[in-house]
């Protein structure tokens, strides 16, 4: 069965459940799966936000909170319909989020948490006292969603649109993450340099996540409120909030599957300590919070990754959907060359008398050099010579205290990463930074993203296959180019650490770059890798790119660079072709070391 | 507002954000040696005011039965170590809480203020070891998302049996003094001033155990570099029991201190210690210097609102922190670097 | 004949599932200083990570005084200490402070004899004491080094351990460095260093091991090594012209 019978069998089911089931269910049950099926929604967000992209919020609550008293009070007070609470409810949401997603985009870690906490309380404090909203007596007699003279008004229907809604939300959210915007989110969790280096804008795709997950939960706000048909502020506290990141977390902090399980299992625990604790201990209220605490805690000692990796024995890895296989890739159309060639020989980049301190520590001191187009330059020397922290300047990761760097003839001192990506300049790093859990298809297919134009919005709707059979088109190509033998299946993390540099060098190239920076591409590489590499840098030279790379392998470097620049303690001490280098006694002495 | 009254709240915010301080200075500890926000500090706070009140009211409190019981886990636990450490575990966890208990059985009934502080401080302080030892330890090396999902589920344990311990009403501790006494125009109570003196003993203690003490050495040294404490023999389960429990210390003592000026409910240690928190954050989680500017900030801040819109203080605080917040981590950058 | 000190039988290790160090063996005589030279990505920092028991050992054994190898605690108690590559110092506590900590096992061994130690380290790095009461970080790289080291010698170990002690320092500290290393062999111990320094570390040890790609390519006595052509190759890439010595 092809993959795309294969969902249209799911989406079948998918709709009879949601038709079906609401139907048949015990009258309790719906209750319980309807709440279910609330925290799947706000979860599902949580996935995204704090699971994907990193941002940790205890604050989702909240969002619940402003859309379901947002669409109360439209359609109790104001007898608007439905569809105009659900459409202002999700302008609050949205609106509230993109402001506090302004000032919060650029925390991190704990700043963020605290804030989300902050907000979690305000809210809460605001939704008990503020007197339209009647504080903790709450608002009942919300009107409930109909659909239609058809069916009756009832719970069930409620119930039916809640997972519809889940269905729904689930698969944008599915379609997203296998999107080349769902790559660029992943970078977002403790890989920006990566994010940064591939022209991806960090700032704004973090609002872009963190808005996403707010209007998740008012979407379940929106249903809770007419499913319940009474609120009050008990909901939406900060206990609450702290509840959908322990269904996040119990389920699996990043798969999308670990919603449903852990909103589930948290309900359902819930729901039954309820039940049972009082009946053996004879006190309501005392226990069930303790005991259920108690059990989350147990469980993550067991399973710190969260039940679903445990249950399910998944691979924590994930490759691109089924149907990109070769043969669609392949026959997709080629992307667009840059528009931008070079002339030949024309200078890309040049450093004059650039320093860089650290506290005390001069670790550049007054280094200039230029690189061409169709030249390989080597930069070498020892240990602690200061050609990494050169290589941050140069790539925006780091600014130079003193001197000036010019890009393509331009100034460019102060420049961040993403621009220097954007201008044409690709770069690798001494220490592999790659997404060792993703594939390494995905790792390359990164490198393209500032060819790609499709948005969230279009990757959730799944508009975007074609842009997408031609990424990837790309980054298979590149990493055919570079003789990248291995299926590109596995995760990039299992790769020994030499093929882990062949596939950075793979991503670098589909930046179609001009100015290509390689830290120590060889190290690692067996002689026939090391040969094929240095044949693609010949290739690459002669159709017009400039190479600048950091190597130790001197036969690595004598062979290919057209010049060496030398460098001990932060300066440059010797510059000119390889064999004029390798002969000066300053730099054998820099480089064997002294005598002791 | 004139001048009476502004000072008067000076006075109130001054006293509170003492509290935050020290409690801003257990969570610095804690989370320099071991990346653990350790958020049930609050709670332990709690702890120490409650128990103190019951055992000033001449009950014994659950707390102690919590100890004993948490305590022969532990005990049991350190015999299948080697023999020094089924000796030190027969000490720690044996011969004390027996003592304690000994204690709290005999003199409970006689209602003294200084025994009852004392025994509350002797009841809640190894909590935060065994805290550390049941709780975090087994997760000692996970995400610090996870940690701090713990952190929080803890405190849902703790404020649970808080409640089953000591009830929903709001006790007090006993004061260590009742008297006040005018400093020209305002009327300074002996407690405040008793609760700026202990912040300052503290403050100065720990400063001499960190500085001059070779075990105050060996926490800073785990906090400052894990590498190079696992080389030089440290043990860094050892040096996470100590720091939770100079953590549970403080927190016992910050609640017997302020629960003799503001009645707690076994919930309301959380709110405090969240404003502990985020004079810590304020410090960037490293500058103790910093987090006490933050604790009196906060402290006043909260004095102030809640004279000018008492129902919306909360509502604030919190969000005048935000902005605050937010310019703190522009200028200094991500705290985890650091741990 | 004794059993050597240390011992490496086939080690395997790497992270997460990469395998690093494809089986490597070597061993430390009591007295000796044995060097392990390579290029980038050899190995070499993994390896002192997981004869110190920071990494898992995956093969092979390593043993110690004639004893599998246990925890870094365990080896920190009997003896042996690491100087690793980025140094690990306190950097926010003072040079003393340092030191004291340095003699921290010692202390949990029952010794007693802290003062007199650190008179000894002090006199073997003078510029260590004059800053005694300065904060780690404001030390200059060499300071830094030589204050790795000092702290180090505080526990009286039997092996230690160096990774790159030449990283990043000028030539004349190197040979500060190096000489403090023979004086110490000279005294009785026993050391295993990993160096970029070819000619430094050949110079000084006694044994040498070529390390490439995770195995054991050459090994020999360090005068040999020294001048064996292998050497040459791996560093500087094939000869272009006569000239090398």
């Amino acid at each position: 069965m092809t993959a795309e019978r294969k969902r249209w069998l799911v989406v079948a089911v998918a709709i009879g459940g949601i038709v079906l089931i609401p139907a048949w269910l015990p009258e309790f049950y719906v209750t319980l799966f309807g709440y279910v099926g609330l925290a799947t929604l706000v979860a599902l967000g949580l996935v995204l936000l704090t699971g994907v992209s990193g941002q940790t919020s205890f604050g989702q609550a909240s969002f619940v909170g402003l859309a379901a008293y947002a669409t109360t009070l439209l359609t109790k007070l104001a007898h608007s319909p439905p569809i105009v609470g659900l459409a202002v409810g999700l302008a609050v949401t949205g609106t509230t989020a993109w402001l506090l997603g302004l000032v919060t985009a650029r925390l991190s870690g704990h700043f963020l948490a605290l804030v989300s906490v902050a907000w979690g309380i305000s809210f809460y404090a605001l939704f008990g006292t503020l007197p339209l909203l009647h504080g903790f007596n709450g608002i009942g007699d919300i009107p409930p969603l109909r659909i239609g003279p058809l069916f009756a008004e009832s719970r069930r229907v409620n119930l039916g649109v809640i997972w519809g809604a889940v269905a729904i939300v689930m698969a944008m959210s599915a379609s997203l993450l296998d999107s080349r915007m769902g790559r660029a989110i992943r970078t977002l969790n403790g890989a920006r340099l990566i994010a940064d280096s591939v022209g991806i804008d960090t700032a704004r795709l973090s609002r872009a996540v963190f808005v996403i997950a707010a209007l998740y939960a008012g979407i379940a706000g929106f249903l809770f409120a007419h499913f319940q048909r009474f609120i009050s502020p008990t909901p939406f506290s900060l206990g609450a909030s702290i509840d959908y990141l322990f269904m996040v977390i119990i389920g699996g902090v990043g798969s999308l599957w670990g919603a449903p399980v852990g909103a589930a299992l948290v309900v359902v625990l819930r729901d039954q300590f309820n039940d049972w604790i009082p009946r053996i201990t004879g006190r309501a209220g005392d226990f069930e919070a303790l005991v259920f605490s108690v059990v989350v805690i147990l469980l993550l000692q067991r399973a710190p990754e969260g039940l679903l990796p445990l249950l399910a024995r998944l691979p924590r890895r994930h490759s691109p959907q089924g149907e990109l296989t070769p043969d669609v890739v392949d026959a997709a159309p080629p992307l667009a060359e840059p528009a931008n060639a070079t002339a030949p020989g024309v200078e890309l980049l040049a450093l004059e008398s650039i320093s860089r301190n650290f506290g005390g520590l001069a670790a550049n001191r007054d280094v200039s050099f230029a690189v061409h187009a169709n030249e390989i330059v080597a930069l070498i020397g020892p240990n602690g010579a200061g050609k990494t922290t050169l290589f941050n300047i140069v790539s925006g990761v780091l600014s130079p205290s003193a001197g000036h760097i010019r890009l393509f003839g331009a100034p460019a001192d102060h420049l961040p990463s993403r621009r220097v990506a954007a201008l044409g300049i690709a770069r690798t790093f001494q220490h592999v930074k790659l997404l060792p859990d993703r594939s390494v298809l995905e790792n390359i297919a990164l490198g393209t993203h500032l060819s790609g134009r499709a948005g969230l919005l279009r990757a959730m709707l799944r508009l975007d296959r074609a842009e997408e059979a031609g990424l990837l088109a790309e980054a298979r190509a590149q990493a055919v180019r570079v003789g990248f033998g291995e299926t590109l299946d596995v995760p990039a993390g299992d790769l020994p650490l030499g093929q882990q540099r062949v596939v950075e060098v793979a991503r670098a190239l589909c930046l179609r770059p001009r100015l290509l920076l390689l830290d120590e591409p060889a190290a690692g590489l067996r002689l026939a890798e090391k040969q094929r590499l240095a044949a693609l840098l010949r290739q690459l030279r002669a159709e017009g790119m400039g190479v600048l790379l950091v190597e130790h392998d001197m036969d690595f470097v004598m062979q290919l660079a057209d010049r060496v620049v030398v460098m001990d303690f932060g300066q440059k001490i010797a510059e000119g072709p390889p064999e004029r280098v390798q002969s000066d006694p300053a730099v054998q002495e820099a480089y064997l070391g002294g005598v002791a | 507002m004139d001048l009476f009254v502004f000072l008067a709240l000076l006075q109130d915010g001054i006293t509170t954000g003492a509290i935050y301080l020290l409690l801003a200075i257990g969570l610095l500890i804690v989370f320099s040696v071991t990346r653990v926000i350790f958020v049930p500090q609050g709670d332990l706070l709690a702890f120490g005011t409650l128990t103190a009140g019951a055992l000033q009211s001449g009950q014994l409190p659950g707390t102690l039965w919590l100890l004993d019981a948490v305590s022969a886990m532990a005990l049991v636990a350190s015999l299948s170590g080697g023999r020094r450490v089924a000796l030190r575990g027969v000490l720690i966890w044996g011969v004390y809480p027996l003592a304690v208990t000994a204690a709290a059985l005999i003199l409970a009934p006689r209602q003294m203020p200084a025994v009852s502080i004392l025994l509350a401080l002797a009841i809640v302080t190894p909590m935060g070891p065994l805290i550390w030892r049941f709780a975090f330890r087994p997760v000692a090396d996970a995400s610090v998302l996870a940690l701090l999902i713990v952190a929080m589920a803890l405190h849902f344990v703790l404020i649970g049996l808080g409640l089953v311990f000591f009830g929903p009403e709001e006790a007090t501790a006993p004061a260590l003094t009742d008297g006040s006494f005018d400093l020209g125009v305002v009327n300074v109570s002996g407690q405040s001033l008793a609760v700026l003196l202990c912040c300052a003993t503290l403050v100065l203690g720990l400063r001499w155990f960190f500085g001059a003490t070779i075990h105050g050495k060996v926490l800073r040294a785990a906090a400052s570099d894990r590498l190079g404490a696992r080389l030089v023999g440290i043990d860094a389960a050892a040096s996470g029991a100590l720091a939770f429990g100079l953590a549970s210390f403080i927190a016992a003592l910050a609640g017997v201190l302020i629960g003799a000026v503001t009645p707690l409910s076994y919930d309301a240690g959380f709110d405090i210690g969240l404003k502990g928190f985020v004079a810590a954050i304020m410090g960037g989680l490293i500058s103790y210097p910093m987090a006490a500017g933050g604790a009196l900030l906060v402290g006043v801040l909260e004095s102030l609102g809640s004279f000018w819109a008492s129902a919306y203080r909360e509502v604030i605080v919190f969000t005048l922190l935000i902005p605050i917040l937010v310019w703190l981590s522009l200028r200094s950058g991500s705290p985890e670097d650091r741990a | 004949m004794t059993a050597p000190l240390l011992q490496l039988d086939g080690l395997r290790t790497g992270y997460g599932h990469v395998e690093v160090l494809h089986g490597v063996s070597l061993s430390v005589s009591q007295g000796q200083m044995v060097a392990i030279v390579g290029p980038n990505g050899a190995g070499k920092t993994t390896l002192m990570g997981a004869v110190m028991g920071l990494l898992p050992r995956r093969g092979g054994a390593v043993r110690y005084l004639d004893r599998a190898a246990g925890t870094t605690e365990a080896l920190v108690a009997a003896g042996a200490t690491l100087v690793p590559e980025r140094r690990a110092l306190f950097t926010d506590m003072s040079v003393e402070d340092n030191l004291q900590l340095g003699f921290y096992p010692r202390r949990r061994a029952g010794g007693r004899d802290m003062d007199s130690t650190m008179r000894e380290v002090f006199a073997i790095f003078p510029r260590l004491q004059e800053r005694r009461r300065q904060f780690a970080a404001t030390l200059s790289g060499g300071e830094r080094q030589m204050l790795a080291l000092g702290r180090a010698l505080m526990s009286r170990p039997r092996l230690l351990l160096l990774d790159e002690p030449s990283l990043g320092l000028a030539p004349s500290l190197v040979r500060e460095i190096f000489r403090v290393l023979v004086d110490m062999r000279r005294r009785g111990l026993s050391i295993l260093l990993v160096e970029q320094n070819v000619r430094a570390a050949l110079q000084i040890a006694d044994y040498g091991y070529v390390l490439e790609m995770g195995v054991v390519v050459t090994e020999g006595p360090s005068a040999d090594l020294a001048r064996a052509p292998r050497i040459l190759e791996t560093y500087l890439g094939q000869r272009r012209r006569d000239g090398w010595e």
